[in-house]
């Protein structure tokens, strides 16, 4: 079954392909999503047990010998985020059936959501760099839709500038593309990696090289590029946002980790040290955006940034225990992003606002819910038991093996932080007195929090199961430090 | 010949960054529209502008021209044209809702939309 790792890529594609014919009936759509949503995850376990007992799987479409057709190439850190996005995707999808409302599942919600998967998905497999645009413009298109599926006066006003922002680094890329394609004549990219080695990165390289920084920055949300992401993440109801906040700037971190770690590694001096600097200016911003704002939303919004911010600065590191911890703490992140994102979807919903300062008492009539947050909120911070302690514990250790100190103490300041952000949304919400509450159902409320706590559950799986999954993070990061690996796989003869 | 063609990239570029600064939306697409123009012809020179012969088999003809970048341009056209024309329709769709095309005046937050 060599055509394995195309399947988490084909079957959101078809299933989407299949509900666009059944536009005005919202039940078969829920349902086919879902079939659709577990078929891939459970063909991308699969894909996963293979890939670790096998070793980095390829394959190149048509039959073409490798650096001539389009390779497609699984290796355990782009298995890990493809399962992981499919994961959350379908936790997601299931607590839209009760939080977008009907008139948006009716124009093409779920074919969006997977079309946006298949972008996803493929940005993450993908071994050619200009398929790798391609694979962008997927998911970028699918989230135009998404963000603006409503037409309410905010999204409108609020897309314009995502959407801008997007052409224009895609236009980078391409730019980007162009350049490198003159130097090294090839798009594939264990062959850019091999002619690279060979010339030894003169300087129009490392200029190309940040040229990828800057277009990767900004889907990635990178300081000073981080400008566009705050007003547009607010303005899409809460399953668009969750999604958006689990898997797309993710993506950007992704290309930025995968470029790094395969082509650009003979000048790091420069490259490496100007991210470094970039991912602790990402997170003193995020830090302070977390900080200044007294809305839900914003709050979560910013502590996606100061996270893009601490994997970047494990990833700059290029030594195994950084490496090893920013694979950790970018599957962590992923997961704990979209269960804290549903569960202030709840709050919102049950209190009817997203200002913090016109709620309070939630513990009185919502327990349940106030314990998981509780939970996903210490998850975030990093505090031992749960799942973000062991990434940034690594991290942490690489930047002191490498010398970086000031940068150490700079990520568990911002942990501080963090937990203090977080904890104030716990304190105003569900501590005080009782505020009037506009009466909501029973009901929905129950379908919203399955979902919720489903993932916030794996996030406590993940922290307390460490141990079984640290072979899978250290095959991630050997892939990332050693780049022989992946060419050996691609281009074996 | 490449040299003249990056002078008038360079061109494209810089009307491009010009009108994407300005408030209106209409100019804005326009920006956009010259960016992409800039990012193709970009490819094209790139891929170097040697060769006699169109990229099409035929007998007796050895020097033709690189075929991959021409193929890179043709993804990328398709792609940019599908983005542009949801653009339009948004800035359309948004002129009707907030009845102004002025970027400056699309202002607003949470309190007052």
């Amino acid at each position: 079954m060599i055509n394995l790792l195309l399947l988490p890529i084909i079957l959101p594609f078809f299933f989407a392909i299949i509900l666009l014919f059944f536009k005005e009936n919202v039940r078969v759509q829920r349902t086919l999503t879902l079939i659709g949503l577990a078929i891939s995850f459970t063909f991308s376990l699969v894909l996963m047990a293979k890939v670790k007992a096998d070793g980095v799987q390829t394959l190149t479409l048509g039959s073409w010998p490798a650096p001539f057709g389009i390779t497609m190439v699984s290796d355990m850190v782009s298995v890990l985020l493809v399962t992981t996005s499919i994961l959350i995707t379908f936790f997601i999808v299931m607590y839209s059936f009760e939080a977008i409302g009907k008139e948006r599942e009716r124009f093409y919600y779920y074919p969006a959501v997977l079309f946006m998967l298949t972008g996803v998905n493929g940005a993450f497999t993908t071994g050619d760099i200009f398929n790798m645009f391609v694979f962008f413009e997927v998911f970028l298109m699918a989230s135009y839709v998404l963000i603006v599926l409503g037409g309410e006066k905010k999204q409108l006003r609020e897309s314009i500038k995502y959407i801008l922002v997007n052409v224009i680094s895609s236009a980078l890329f391409v730019v980007a593309i162009a350049l490198l394609y003159s130097v090294i004549g090839t798009l594939n990219m264990a062959d850019i990696s091999v002619k690279i080695a060979e010339v030894g990165q003169p300087g129009i390289i490392t200029v190309i090289a940040i040229l990828f920084l800057l277009v990767f920055g900004i889907k990635g949300a990178i300081f000073p590029l981080y400008f566009w992401l705050p007003g547009s993440y607010s303005a899409p109801p809460i399953p668009v946002l969750a999604l958006f906040g689990a898997l797309l700037t993710k993506i950007g971190v992704y290309a930025i980790t995968r470029t790094y770690t395969l082509f650009f590694i003979h000048n790091m001096p420069v490259t490496h040290e100007l991210l470094l600097v970039l991912s602790i200016l990402t997170i003193v911003a995020g830090c302070i955006g977390a900080l200044a704002y007294f809305d839900l939303k914003h709050i979560m919004i910013y502590n996606i940034i100061i996270a893009v911010g601490v994997i970047l600065f494990g990833v700059a590191q290029m030594n195994d225990a950084g490496m090893t911890g920013a694979m950790f703490y970018l599957i962590h992140d992923m997961i704990i992003k979209g269960a804290l994102f549903l569960l202030i979807g709840i709050i919102i919903a049950i209190t009817g606002t997203s200002n913090l300062r016109k709620m309070g008492g939630l513990m009185k009539t919502n327990a349940p819910l106030g314990w998981m947050y509780l939970i996903a909120a210490f998850g975030l911070a990093g505090i031992p038991p749960l799942s973000g302690f062991t990434g940034k514990l690594l991290i942490v250790k690489g930047a002191f093996e490498a010398g970086n100190v000031w940068g150490s103490v700079f990520i568990l300041a911002s942990s501080l932080i963090v937990l203090l952000s977080v904890i104030r949304i716990f304190i105003y919400a569900f501590w005080g007195e009782p505020v009037e509450l506009p009466t909501t159902k029973r009901r929905s409320y129950r379908i919203m929090i399955v979902p919720a706590a489903l993932l916030v559950v794996i996030s406590i799986a993940y922290g307390v199961g460490t141990e079984w999954i640290v072979p899978y993070m250290t095959d991630a990061s050997d892939v990332l430090l050693k780049p022989s690996i992946y060419i050996d796989a691609v281009l074996k003869e | 010949m490449e040299f003249v063609m990056a002078i008038v990239i360079g061109i494209l570029f810089m009307a491009a960054v010009y009108l994407i600064l300005s408030k209106s939306l209409l100019r804005i697409i326009l920006g956009t529209g010259l960016l992409s123009h800039g990012a193709h012809l970009l490819i094209l020179t790139m891929g170097g502008l040697g060769g006699t012969s169109p990229p099409v088999l035929a007998e007796g003809v050895t020097d033709y021209v690189d075929p991959l970048p021409q193929a890179l341009i043709l993804t990328a056209i398709v792609i940019s044209f599908g983005v542009t024309a949801f653009i339009i329709v948004l800035f359309y769709r948004t002129y009707a809702e907030h009845k102004t095309d002025n970027m400056n005046l699309m202002k607003g937050n949470d309190e007052h939309d």
